[in-house]
């Protein structure tokens, strides 16, 4: 059942190329309808997957080029009917924000259609090229999403997202290629890999430039500097995408592959360079500065859509953070950030790109500040509040519960960790606090700005109440019963850790 | 091998000939008096019906079982590679032939017709060939015939320097080719392959291994031309942007596959001397009585060469191609790009066939590509008069097909899946790891793979211009029915066959005898 959310994405994308130009409610309301039947398809996957208590469902499995042992599998674990149910949310989300697309709204649709496509496949598939051919169905799409619709230095942007994307997966590419030579098992299944008994010294260097490779997707400092500008420089829906769920399948990448396929690769080395003595701690150490650079320069950002971006990179950091802990809790904590983040970054980079920037036509927070908008745009403002208090990790919204468990797992492996990303988790409430102050809250300026700017904002439409509310309704419903989550998660972590990666 | 064996090994290159001649008499003879619209659809389809009936003797052939495997009684080979090679050879062709129907360079195209065939014919010699000689005649029938199809736009002063700067590239790299064979001869005394590749294990040929290794880097030279690998590709980036649009599409798909099919026959031979016996190399090397004197033999010497080769075409290839704004010359680099791949999976030969399989699979899907690649930037030429990057601008909007077939080659020479380009690679790169996991093998994969994310810039760099940018000039460009047809063939099998790539695989593989 979940396989027909790949197919149904991908057959309307296609429907979407060939609609008749000028057709644009239509092709809105097809995408609607096929971003929705994606959500109920992951939510209904998601009810079954509670009932067999999450245990590991193979989907489908098809010999596909017998020849090389290659198949076309697909499964399903906690894991990943987690992740699915976030992209269900984000591709219902990004479809209400981009409703007001006039500009070639088909072929928008097309390829946002097939880069949702590409994401439900990678998150479902059980075999390596299988999973290798959907992450890099996602990047071609993301391309011409950003540099045909996109604003601030587009083709720039997405061109540098690209390669970025694709050094990454060139990285994975020949990770891949070396294990099946290397395993001499016959076969790319991600299970019939993990226990080809991959020699040690193999995987010491496999593992770094498998992670290194899926990091680069999922914001990894010093590889994050495609994930600003490429934010930036998107619609609001791909930035909705890619903070939503695109960095997701780097992250997801390094725990699925890097992580299970080459766990001896995090060993310690046997000598320590500056307190370094595994690529364990190499990485935990460029997460946790991810989460301390990350906060730190969105803090000092003039373009509200910038520090949004950069909180993405700090966001990010506690989910390579989890993963780095190897424990229980840390990495079940890492899970559900990816899917709070998704949530919450989709929801902010809403408020900022479709509801404010298309009103304002400006991100600017030096110009929003003489707008009023709190007054003027009261329910812009309120749902930057709720979203910015779920973004600080306040109780009650999901952050809170995941960026936790991250920090319990870290202070258990390491406490030094838990200590530096502490000071990410206060400088995060300065930097949302001043954004949203600067933004909405200002009172410095005398109200005669109102008159200056002249003519009302359009009015707050339909589709953006609904994507609110929807994401808005997911981030709480997370943060007050993270149980329903965390149930689907835990035993897929523990069949992993048990697997090999400790 | 008699005379009654040769000739029906011979006959779909008799097949080709009849057609290139009733091509001529019937153009020159009959249709002295018709629009240049119906002689050139005349011509078109007597061509193609000339490579069908070749495929069909090939077929037919190896349908009753009348192979021979190369050896070292024979002339030429026929069934497996060979096969393979030649269908692909003449499949390609007739592609080549619908694509000229829309052209309008020439007024003589039953002469073009009929030296695209003798071309073809040359190129299915060579990808039969199991003698210097014939290599050599093969070879000559092909080139000749490319340097004529390059100079044919006789309107186009690009057309002439491009003819005549191949040609005399050409000569030269002729002329070191058979220098090289002759040392071969000399060292060997025979010039059939296999017994050649044996009389390299005398102790005349090991006395003399710097003359191997001379006529080596001769042959080399010669055959890096064909195939346009660096640093013998400096004809290619010329020829690619003044031949007419089904002449560069003929050079960069056909005379590929044919050049690529004989160096497979060449390394097949070397490394199927003591077939499954190889250790026993080690051994005669052991017996030399200098032990300071290492004989590298031909096949260490072949691989080396081979290496050096691919790693300098993959990176020269790829980063010139960077620089180009002629999209044309940006084709011409990245064939130097893709012709470095495809030599990685030479020089890491298996002794299977996975590799000569491999190479086939990518050398044949690379001709598919290549020939819509070229068919798509003739009909852009056609209506802008220019293959620079700008006359592609907003093609989305001029014509949403032809920037759809462009898309999906494009992507698939960059090696994005799930497009054909992609498997292709993975296929080729899998089979170079499996003959050599670690060291030089596992080097030249990983710099393959980096320059191939390398590539994907300038690749995008077209579909930018295609999808993203505005449109200079919104009007509609019209194609052909029968180019538009051919573009969408190849856009779809490339796709086809990116996702189910069982299906060629499975071809090719049905060639070979279990």
């Amino acid at each position: 059942m979940l396989a027909w959310t790949i197919y149904l994405s991908f057959a309307a994308a296609l429907l979407e190329a060939v609609l008749p130009k000028g057709k644009n409610g239509l092709a809105r309301w097809l995408a609607l309808m096929v971003a929705l039947a994606g959500l109920l398809l992951a939510v209904l996957g998601f009810v079954a997957g509670a009932q067999s208590h999450y245990a590991r469902e193979v989907i489908v499995d098809a010999a596909w080029v017998p020849a090389m042992g290659i198949h076309y599998g697909l499964a399903a674990d906690g894991i990943s009917l987690v992740l699915v149910l976030l992209t269900g949310l984000a591709a219902v989300g990004g479809v209400l924000f981009s409703w007001n697309i006039e500009k070639r709204t088909n072929e928008f649709f097309a390829f946002y259609l097939a880069l949702i496509g590409g994401v439900y496949g990678v998150f479902l598939s059980s075999d390596l090229f299988l999973l290798f051919v959907f992450y890099e169905i996602a990047i071609v799409p993301k391309y011409f999403l950003i540099s045909i619709w996109g604003s601030t230095r587009r083709e720039y942007g997405a061109m540098k997202l690209a390669l970025y994307s694709f050094v990454g997966s060139a990285m994975v590419l020949i990770g891949l290629l070396a294990s099946y030579a290397r395993s001499g098992s016959h076969s790319t299944g991600l299970i019939n890999l993990a226990h080809a008994g991959l020699p040690a010294s193999f995987q010491m260097w496999c593992f770094p430039l498998v992670f290194v490779g899926f990091a680069i997707l999922a914001g990894m400092w010093p590889f994050h500097t495609w994930a600003p500008t490429g934010h930036v420089a998107a619609p609001t829906a791909a930035s909705m995408l890619l903070a939503g769920v695109v960095m997701k399948l780097g992250a997801y990448g390094c725990l699925r592959v890097a992580m299970t396929l080459y766990p001896r690769g995090m060993d310690p080395w046997g000598f320590s360079v500056i307190g370094l003595g595994s690529w364990r701690d190499v990485f935990a150490l460029l997460a946790v500065i991810g989460i301390v650079y990350g906060a730190l320069v969105a803090l000092v950002q003039s373009d509200f859509k910038f520090v949004i971006g950069y909180s993405s990179v700090s966001h990010m950091g506690f989910v390579l953070l989890g993963l780095m802990t190897l424990n229980q809790i840390g990495v079940t904590g890492a899970v559900l950030q990816m899917f709070s983040h998704g949530v919450i970054a989709g929801l902010l980079f809403a408020i900022v790109g479709r509801i404010v920037y298309e009103r304002t036509h400006t991100r600017e927070l030096a110009d929003l500040e003489t707008m009023h908008l709190s007054k003027r745009l009261p329910f812009a403002a309120w749902a930057f509040v709720i979203a910015g208090m779920a973004s600080m990790g306040l109780p009650g919204f999901s952050g809170f519960v995941a960026e936790l468990q991250v920090l319990i797992g870290a202070w258990t492996a390491k406490p030094w960790w838990t200590a530096a990303a502490g000071i990410g988790i206060v400088v995060g409430v300065a930097y949302t606090w001043r954004a949203l102050q600067k933004a909405f809250f200002s009172d410095s300026h005398p109200s005669i700005h109102v008159h200056e700017h002249g003519h009302e904002l359009a009015p707050i439409t339909w589709p953006e109440v609904a994507g609110v509310s929807l994401l808005t309704a997911a981030t709480l419903f997370v943060g007050l019963y993270p149980k329903i989550l965390l149930d689907a998660i835990e035993p897929a972590v523990k069949a992993l850790l048990a697997g090999g990666v400790q | 091998m008699n005379y009654a064996e040769l000739f029906r090994v011979m006959l779909p290159e008799t097949a080709l000939e009849v057609a290139a001649l009733l091509v001529l008499v019937v153009d020159l003879g009959f249709l002295r008096k018709s629009t240049l619209r119906v002689r050139t659809a005349v011509a078109a389809v007597l061509g193609v019906f000339g490579c069908g009936a070749a495929v069909f003797t090939l077929v037919f052939q190896i349908g009753v079982g009348l192979t021979y495997p190369g050896g070292g009684d024979q002339v030429l080979a026929s069934g497996g590679s060979t096969a393979v090679a030649q269908v692909g050879i003449l499949a390609l062709t007739v592609l080549t032939l619908l694509l000229l129907i829309d052209s309008d360079f020439t007024r003589h195209v039953g002469e073009f017709v009929a030296v695209v065939l003798m071309a073809a014919t040359g190129g299915i010699v060579i990808a039969a060939a199991q003698d210097l000689l014939v290599i050599f005649i093969g070879l000559e029938l092909l080139s000749l015939g490319l340097y004529v199809l390059t100079a044919f736009a006789k309107k186009s002063a690009k057309s002439a320097e491009a003819a005549i700067k191949y040609y005399l590239f050409g000569g030269m790299s002729a002329a070191f080719l058979l220098f090289g064979f002759s040392y071969l001869y000399g060292l060997t005394g025979s010039t059939n392959l296999h017994q050649m590749m044996l009389g390299l294990y005398t102790t005349n040929a090991v006395h003399a291994a710097p003359l191997l290794y001379v006529s080596l880097v001769m042959i080399a030279a010669g055959l890096g031309f064909k195939v346009a690998a660096a640093p013998f590709h400096l004809w290619a980036p010329d020829t690619y942007e003044g031949a007419p649009a089904p002449g560069a599409a003929f050079i960069a798909s056909v005379s590929k596959v044919a050049s690529f099919a004989l160096l497979i026959s060449i390394t097949a031979a070397a490394w199927h001397l003591f077939d499954g016996m190889h250790l026993r190399v080690a051994v005669r090397v052991g017996f030399h009585p200098q032990p300071e004197h290492v004989y590298l033999g031909f096949r260490v010497a072949w691989m080396e060469l081979l290496m050096v080769l691919a790693g300098v075409s993959m990176v020269l290839g790829n980063l010139a191609a960077l620089a180009q704004s002629s999209v044309r010359r940006l084709l011409a680099y990245s064939a130097v790009a893709h012709a470095g791949y495809i030599l990685l999976g030479l020089a890491f030969f298996s002794y299977s066939t996975r590799s000569e399989q491999a190479v086939l699979y990518y050398v044949l899907t690379y001709g598919l590509t290549t020939v819509g690649a070229f068919g798509a930037v003739g009909v852009v030429e056609r209506a802008t008069g220019s293959d620079r990057m700008e006359a592609f601008l907003g093609l989305h909007k001029r014509n949403p097909l032809l920037a759809a077939v462009m898309l999906v080659l494009f992507l698939s020479l960059a090696g994005i899946p799930p497009l054909v380009g992609f498997w292709a690679k993975f296929n080729l790169f899998a089979a170079v790891l499996g003959v050599y996991p670690i060291g030089a093998g596992l080097g030249l994969v990983i710099l393959a793979i980096a320059m191939s994310a390398v590539s994907l810039y300038y690749y995008l760099q077209v579909l930018k211009r295609v999808y993203v940018m505005p449109a200079a000039d919104e009007a509609h460009i019209a194609i052909h029915p029968v180019v538009t047809a051919v573009l969408v063939v190849v856009a779809a099998a490339v796709v086809l066959l990116g996702c189910f790539p069982s299906l060629l695989q499975d071809w090719i593989a049905a060639f070979y005898p279990v």
